[in-house]
């Protein structure tokens, strides 16, 4: 179920002396069992864009079907579109209120309108998906739990809603490497294994170097690259001119051109360059 | 979608007014509130409505904003008016319906009191969308400092103003956040009856604590950390002095009530 998005405007507080527009004529389409990452500075849009995506936010002009839904449709409804995109907002933890962190993540399937069995099950699924421990952690509180902890309980409370479409506003902002990694690697997995679409929203380059499949890059409401990694990445100059940077691993195989190593071109990924690197310290072993 | 609520808007400007001291400010509100309750008769009004008007130009607030000000307040008036008239006993009936008798007297305090909500509200109105938040707790905490003699905390009243006033932008846009989240978790804060929606208000009201607390507890931190330890001895950057042009606005304002109530005196 693509998402489709033609001609999109948004003006936030239309007409007043504030006026701002936020996106200007946004065309994109989200094919299933992509994994999209979508960056750009602070202010260019991508926040306005992903709110978007499941009728938080509704169109000045342009038009949005998920799956063939109109979001802005009045007889479309809305929840059905909050099914099948699932967006996880900045900051999830932010959002826990319950006085469980099973009945926390029950929250969105009972919305649903769901059986309890089928519920528990959702909660069990969800749980196992964000690696928590059920049996664990079920009937503690939600402010007991780790940063890390608060936020996969979080984003489990979105998965148990089992969207086709996962939208993540800057999963991994304010966690620590070893957070970070668990975060990914989740999000990772449940692309592989379930076949979620994925847009992930990130200001990290790694980040989205090492998962994303396509790039969508947004500046000043504008989309103004949209590729794969490997063609986006290429383009070092425009990006830096937008306040973005470069993936490590790009950098690293400019500059090892720059002092004369033959690079391979379109590198952009740690494991890629792996190898290189390699080539090149042992022929510079030899050559001592 | 809690972006279209404007709460104590202040309306930047560099007019006579705006310049003004922000305790002559409130001291003149108050005597002009005062002065509101003195008029009695319509001609009055005209006085009072005369006046507003030359300060709102002086200010360079557009009258129709004031008057929009008005509008949260719509059935508050209209309420008023229509107890008065329901239930003021008077004794010159004008005409009678049923149980219901409308006298003189009824019409006439409701529409005064009426009128007296709106000149309160769009006077006190000024005073607030040409003094800055800051200024105006500045002012108060000034004009309350003889207060402290009697152990009145002035200075930390003025401080939970400010930091009440500073956050209320914060939290909205909180708020407004959180509501989202929930919405994506198919929350639904729009329908239903009353006791549903009250509940649903739980997943919204609950993170906005939790928010608000630790968001209390960092600032108390950061103020601690700058070495705050409350109002004795305390310095300011800017220190709040009287000028030419407050003496002319309280001269001006004298002269207005002196007016009024000369008119109450001659005509009431």
């Amino acid at each position: 179920m693509p998402i489709v998005i033609e001609h999109l405007n948004y003006v936030y507080m239309s007409g007043g002396p504030y006026e701002t527009h936020a996106l200007s004529d946004v065309n994109l389409t989200i094919e299933d069992g992509e994994f999209v990452g979508l960056i750009g500075h602070t202010g260019s849009g991508k926040s306005t864009l992903v709110q978007h995506l499941n009728g938080l936010l509704m169109p000045t002009s342009g038009k949005i079907t998920v799956d063939g839904l109109d979001i802005a449709d009045k007889h479309t409804d809305r929840r059905a579109i909050r099914r099948k995109v699932g967006l996880v907002f900045q900051y999830p933890e932010n959002q826990l209120f319950e006085e469980t962190v099973a009945k926390d993540i029950a929250f969105g399937p009972r919305n649903l309108g769901l059986d309890e069995q089928e519920i528990d099950r959702r909660v069990r699924e969800a749980m196992r998906r964000v690696a928590l421990s059920y049996e664990e952690l079920h009937e503690r509180s939600v402010f007991e739990l780790s940063g890390g902890q608060m936020r996969r309980v979080a984003i489990a409370g979105v998965l148990a809603m089992e969207p086709q479409v996962l939208v993540l506003d800057e999963p991994c902002a304010g966690l620590d490497p070893r957070g970070r990694e668990e975060i990914l690697g989740l999000i990772r997995d449940l692309h592989r294994e379930a076949g979620t679409t994925i847009v992930m929203v990130s200001h990290s380059m790694d980040d989205v170097a090492s998962l994303a499949e396509r790039v969508i890059v947004m500046n000043h409401g504008k989309v103004a690259m949209d590729g794969t990694p490997r063609d986006v990445f290429a383009r070092g100059d425009e990006l830096r001119a937008i306040g973005l940077d470069v993936p490590q691993a790009v950098l690293l195989a400019d500059r090892l051109r720059e002092r004369g190593f033959d690079v391979p071109q379109g590198i952009y990924r740690i494991e890629e360059i792996k190898p290189v690197i390699e080539n090149i310290v042992g022929k510079g072993a030899r050559a001592c | 979608m809690l972006n279209d609520i404007t709460l104590g808007q202040y309306f930047p400007g560099n007019s006579v007014i705006h310049r003004m001291d922000p305790r002559m400010k409130l001291i003149l509100t108050i005597v002009y509130i005062v002065g509101v309750f003195m008029v009695g008769n319509l001609p009055g009004y005209l006085l009072a409505l005369g006046f507003l008007y030359l300060v709102v130009r002086i200010s360079g607030i557009r009258f129709k904003y004031l008057l929009k000000g008005l509008k949260p307040l719509r059935f508050i008036i209209v309420f008023t008016f229509v107890l008065n008239v329901l239930f003021v006993q008077g004794e010159t009936p004008i005409f009678t319906l049923g149980f219901f008798t409308l006298t003189r007297e009824a019409l006439h305090n409701a529409v005064f009191f009426a009128l007296r909500l709106v000149f309160l509200v769009m006077g006190t109105s000024v005073l607030t969308l040409t003094t800055s938040p800051m200024q105006l707790t500045d002012g108060l905490e000034r004009l309350m400092r003889p207060l402290q003699k009697f152990h009145f905390p002035a200075h930390e009243l003025a401080m939970m103003m400010t930091i009440a006033l500073r956050f209320i932008p914060t939290l909205l846009e909180e708020t407004d956040k959180i509501q989202k989240a929930q919405m994506a978790r198919g929350a639904d804060f729009e329908t239903g009856n009353l006791i549903n929606r009250a509940k649903a208000m739980i997943p919204l009201l609950v993170p906005l604590f939790v928010s608000a607390f630790r968001r209390a507890n960092d600032l108390a931190m950061a103020m601690e950390a700058r070495c705050y330890r409350g109002g004795d001895h305390r310095t300011r950057l800017r220190e709040l002095q009287y000028t030419r042009l407050d003496l002319y606005a309280a001269l001006a304002t004298a002269a207005y009530v002196a007016v009024v109530v000369l008119e109450g005196r001659l005509l009431g």
